[in-house]
This record gives C-alpha cells, structure tokens and sequence, in this order.
C-alpha cells in the first residue's frame, strides 16, 4: 500500500516528529511503499541540519536523513513554511540573499502542490501534529 | 466508511478524544497514541466515557507510549487492545481513512 506522512509539528517539543518516524519505519518495514514524507508549519524544523542535541540523544534530522539515505525516501518541506522559519536551501539562500542555508541531506524543499499530489497518488494520508 | 482516529492528547489536557467521539461513526476505531493513552487507563474519570464509546467503536492503544509513560497493558482498560508501531500500520491498513485529531 502506498503512503504519504505529513509532519506538522517540529522535532524535540511533544513527541510528534518520533511518532511519524516510528510509524514511518515500521510500514517500511511492513513492506508498504512511503511516496512522500511532507513537512509542514512547525514541522519544517525536523529539516535543519545545524540540529545539534547532546549526544545521549537521539538526532531527530539526521534519523530522517539516514532513514531518507537507506530507502530513497522523498523528504519534502513546505518552502512557505521554511522561509519564514528559516530553512534555507543553497538555492534559496542565494536568491533571498542571506548568508547560509541549513537544509540537512534528504531533504528537499518544495511547494503545497507535492502534499497534494502525493495524497492524490497514496491510498492513505497520515498526519501526525500536536 | 470505516475510519481510524488517532488522539494523541490526554482527555485531560484538551477535548480532541471528545471532538472525535461525538463524531465518529459506528464501526469505526480510535488509536490512543502518546498522551492520548491516558485514556487508556483503567480508573479515571474518563473511564465511563470510553466504556459508553466502545459499544460502537473498536479502541486501541500504542504499547510503547503506554510504557513510555510507566504505565504497563495491567493499568489499561479491559476491551482496549495494546498494539505495537506495525499492528498501528496495519490498522492505517484495514481502515480506509486515517484521521488524526490534533
């Protein structure tokens, strides 16, 4: 079966950003197909690669990007929803004029449309938020 | 249509179990995830409340935020089934739509 995740909720503030990386994992383990993992609102946050938490912890962007690495995952995050909480790609960067971009490997950023297309193309949505 | 709800906020903090108990069609399922499990529980003053839904409604409940929380499946209620991160898969699965209350 085909899925798409959307994540509305930022890593490290309720428990959000690891449900839908668990939940993620196991329907890939399940054998399930995952078009498209879409980030969105806070969500965006799970994309900067300056995260840097203490080392007893688990790396909420880097467990994503490993996971998009090993299964050809596509890790989109809403470009609205980037820009104004400053997730920048080099591309962006460049054409905003700022002077760094922090999008972690995996992901790429992207419009609403790719939500929307991604839902048309799975048989189910889910949505993990707080 | 069959639907699966999932709630991942404690009935005691926000009303979104409620919400989606005054909506949720007979023959549908609700999936207690992170502190949604507090729902779960035997002996608040929630119980009644999913007793009375569960006539109409399957519940389960995510183990590992169960345990997560110190809680262990003897602190949750009878008729409430425990599933693990691939039994909520295969629920997104058997159901036809997922809904999250947020």
């Amino acid at each position: 079966m085909k899925f798409i995740i959307q994540v509305n909720e930022g890593p490290y503030q309720h428990q959000t950003a690891d449900s839908a990386y668990q939940f993620t994992r196991a329907a890939l383990a399940r054998g399930h197909e995952v078009l498209r993992v879409f980030f969105y609102h806070d969500g965006v946050n799970n994309g900067t690669r300056l995260t840097s938490p203490p080392q007893d912890d688990r790396n909420i962007v880097s467990r994503w990007s490993a996971l998009a690495a090993e299964h050809e995952l596509d890790l989109v995050i809403c470009v609205a929803a980037a820009h104004r909480r400053g997730i920048l790609d080099e591309s962006e960067m460049k054409r905003l004029d700022k002077d760094a971009y922090n999008l972690a490997p995996g992901f790429r950023i992207s419009g609403l449309g790719q939500l929307i297309e991604g839902v048309v193309l799975a048989d189910r949505l889910v949505v993990f938020g707080d | 249509m069959s639907i699966l709800h999932t709630v991942n906020k404690s009935p005691f903090e926000k009303n979104s179990l409620e919400s989606c108990l005054r909506y949720a069609k007979s023959g549908s399922a609700v999936l207690l995830i992170e502190d949604g499990i507090y729902a779960a529980l035997a002996g608040t003053t929630f119980e009644q409340r999913v007793t009375t839904a569960m006539s109409e409604l399957d519940f389960y409940c995510l183990a590992s935020d169960v345990k997560a929380r110190g809680f262990s499946s003897s602190n949750v209620m009878d008729g409430i089934k425990l599933v693990d991160y691939a039994g909520f898969v295969d629920l997104t699965v058997e159901y036809e739509k997922v809904q999250a209350w947020l």
